[in-house]
């Protein structure tokens, strides 16, 4: 099934999806393991699994400091392919995609990278640095591949440019909450509402909601409004703080209300 | 060809969120383009505030003693701030007026983009935020005191390797926050498009005059110009008032650091540890490995110390219009004492690298010919870093003594 099918046929019975995000290999590919397998547990869609670069332009402080760590440790693009092939035979229920920056992909190879990308079982890539102007090849491979590559809507983005964007993409657009890098706290008010509205109408495809969502609160503020909650930066600091056994209570708390009636 | 490409170099791999600003930004930049009235203000204020044009001096003792090839220098480093940098930063302070935007940020590696910066920032009266590797804040302690009394912040970086290529990822993490009243005054001819094409037009200021004064003072064209080539910005400047003249053979010198055979250097178009690739926004030829992770970098000139190369000079390389060549640590320093002894001229350590190549190649040239060194930067001005480089019994025992003396 196309991804953005699957998530409208999870939402008929979801009030919002939930994406999470994690660094490959940071801390080390053990605690990935466990953190994903918590992640899966809890109910998790999507996963966004980031294969660390060393100029991760558009991350903040935690998520950069986590690329930096990762490759400081020796991960290559190699064990990022063997690990996300693990993951995705393990929890077939969840989808992962890629995230990266686009030199990752360009020089593995773009045919080759989303061809073995398919092959592995992922069905997307996320990469911020290469809008549709000059991803014109990597669009068009994705598509014959029948895997997604995202775009992203921004506050700045015009109601033409937003049009322009999601006409390209495909599986949901990835909607960047505010100005500024990842892992700031994103405030809910009357902008942030029109701001998704505007979103809506310029696209059919389910619009994910990220940068500074980081509790039930924010979660819960999105529903009805968005399609997908986007957790990033947050799971990276509860597991630097408390460890991944962490992760599954706070999963599970980010969509409380819905289980609570489920029970 | 797409807009913003040079072959197949260049592009504008920029996030969304940045999307507007470049529309705003080109947009702009063409309409000051297009208006003479612009570039004659332009000029204006560099004759006023930045000594321009700049002369074109025959270093006669120079080419004496090397017996070949008439040797002209010319003197970027009697810019205002001491540098080719200041043509950059002055063209786009006029931009940012237009603009009518009111605070600027910028990365440096050695401080003299930073100090030049800061310096358009206090003419033109906006507010001013510097990135700098914490590392080079370390190096370049003076350029740091300078940019601080000029009323600029300098926010030392901490990420990645520290150096020129972390500050450039920090000063686009504040853009894209601050892009509604912020413009990033990107220091050399790289970057997404526009930059390296407008920053060239900016510093084209210096072709223009090299090509009129070597035709006053030697009587035709030189057979070769010499310029250094970190990210490009001076090489592109006197280069482009020569593209036309295939007689003039046109030569970038890269930092050798510790020999390009090493891990310790800097030269993308010299030696083979560089490959194509996409970061900061452009395409061009990275130091890189295999899985395309930016490598460690080495010169003892800071401002040449950066893993990228201005997509239009990878363009130049490949087509073979321009010849590249590297310069080792020790090259540079030897150079460095000759072109000082012998003219009284003290080129800055990335100047010296474009000397280097000169004097290697003048003696076989023929007398009658003549070549341009590009002397992109003054170097008294890193008294510091010179005199470590020269390691200086006399100038340690100073330092010495006159931290002793703050100590008391």
């Amino acid at each position: 099934m196309k991804l953005d099918d699957d998530l409208k046929s999870r939402l008929q019975s979801k009030k919002i999806l939930l994406m999470t995000h994690l660094v490959l290999g940071y801390p080390s590919f053990e605690t990935n393991r466990e953190v994903i397998r918590q992640m899966a547990e809890n109910g998790v869609d999507c996963i966004e699994l980031q294969i660390p670069f060393s100029e991760p332009m558009a991350d903040g402080p935690v998520i950069l400091k986590a690329n930096q760590d990762a490759l400081a440790q020796g991960v290559r693009v190699e064990d990022c392919f063997r690990f996300a092939e693990e993951m995705a035979a393990e929890f077939s229920q969840v989808n992962f995609l890629f995230m990266t920056y686009y030199n990752i992909v360009f020089r593995y190879g773009e045919t080759r990278f989303l061809e073995r990308t398919r092959e592995i079982g992922l069905v997307g890539t996320i990469i911020p640095d290469l809008p549709p102007e000059e991803g014109e090849s990597y669009l068009a491979t994705s598509r014959s591949l029948e895997l997604a590559p995202i775009t992203f809507f921004t506050p700045t983005s015009t109601d033409e440019r937003m049009r322009q964007v999601a006409a390209r993409g495909e599986g949901f657009v990835y909607v960047v909450a505010r100005r500024g890098v990842t892992g700031e706290h994103t405030e809910m008010d009357t902008g942030l509402v029109g701001y998704l509205a505007r979103c809506h109408a310029a696209t059919d495809l389910p619009l994910a909601v990220g940068f500074g969502i980081a509790s039930r609160a924010d979660v819960a503020m999105l529903e009805g409004r968005a399609d997908m909650a986007v957790i990033g930066t947050a799971t990276i600091r509860l597991v630097d703080e408390q460890g991944a056994g962490a992760v599954g209570a706070f999963i599970a708390g980010l969509h409380a209300d819905e289980k609570g009636r489920e029970r | 060809m797409k807009k913003g490409y040079f072959g197949q170099w260049g592009g504008a791999f920029i996030p969304e969120v940045l999307h507007a600003t470049f529309v705003e930004l080109n947009a702009e930049y063409e309409k000051a383009r297009q208006d003479p009235a612009f570039w004659q203000e332009y000029l204006d204020l560099m004759g006023n505030y930045s000594c321009r044009p700049t002369p074109l001096t025959f270093a006669e003792n120079l080419s004496d003693y090397l017996g070949g090839a008439r040797i002209y220098i010319k003197r970027e480093d009697l810019n205002h701030t001491g540098a080719h940098k200041a043509n950059n930063v002055m063209g786009q302070g006029l931009l940012v007026r237009r603009m009518g935007k009111k605070r600027v940020i910028a990365e440096t590696g050695a401080g003299q983009h930073g100090v030049a910066t800061a310096t358009m920032a206090a003419r033109f009266g906006f507010d001013c935020t510097i990135y700098m590797g914490e590392e080079d804040v370390v190096r370049q302690r003076p350029n740091v005191f300078w940019m601080e009394k000029l009323g600029a912040t300098v926010v030392p970086v901490t990420d990645g390797a520290r150096t020129l290529k972390d500050a450039i990822n920090e000063a686009f993490r504040d853009w894209v926050s601050s892009m509604d009243n912020t413009h990033y005054v990107l220091g050399t001819v790289c970057g997404p498009h526009p930059f390296p094409e407008m920053v060239a037009w900016f510093q084209s200021v210096i072709g223009i005059e090299a090509k009129k004064q070597i035709l006053a003072q030697h009587g035709k064209m030189p057979a070769r110009v010499y310029a250094c080539v970190g990210g490009g910005s001076n090489a592109m400047g006197i280069f482009q008032g020569f593209f036309a003249d295939d007689g003039v053979e046109l030569i970038g010198v890269e930092a050798g650091g510790k020999g390009i055979d090493t891990d310790q250097h800097a030269s993308r178009m010299c030696g083979d540890r560089a490959a194509p690739g996409v970061a900061q926004g452009y395409k061009t030829m990275f130091l890189q490995n295999d899985d395309g992770q930016m490598l460690d970098t080495h010169s003892i000139a800071a401002g040449l110390d950066y893993v990228g190369i201005s997509p239009i000079l990878s363009d130049l390389g490949e087509q073979g219009r321009v010849r590249f060549e590297a310069a080792t640590d020790t090259e540079v320093l030897e150079a460095l004492s000759l072109t000082m002894k012998k003219e009284g001229i003290i080129p800055a350590l990335e100047s010296a690298h474009a000397f280097v190549q000169a004097i290697k190649e003048a003696p076989d040239m023929g007398r009658d010919e003549a070549v341009i060194i590009n002397m992109s930067g003054r170097g008294d001005k890193d008294i510091f870093t010179i005199a470590h480089a020269f390691d200086d019994p006399s100038w340690k025992e100073f330092i010495i003594d006159r931290a002793d003396s703050y100590r008391k």
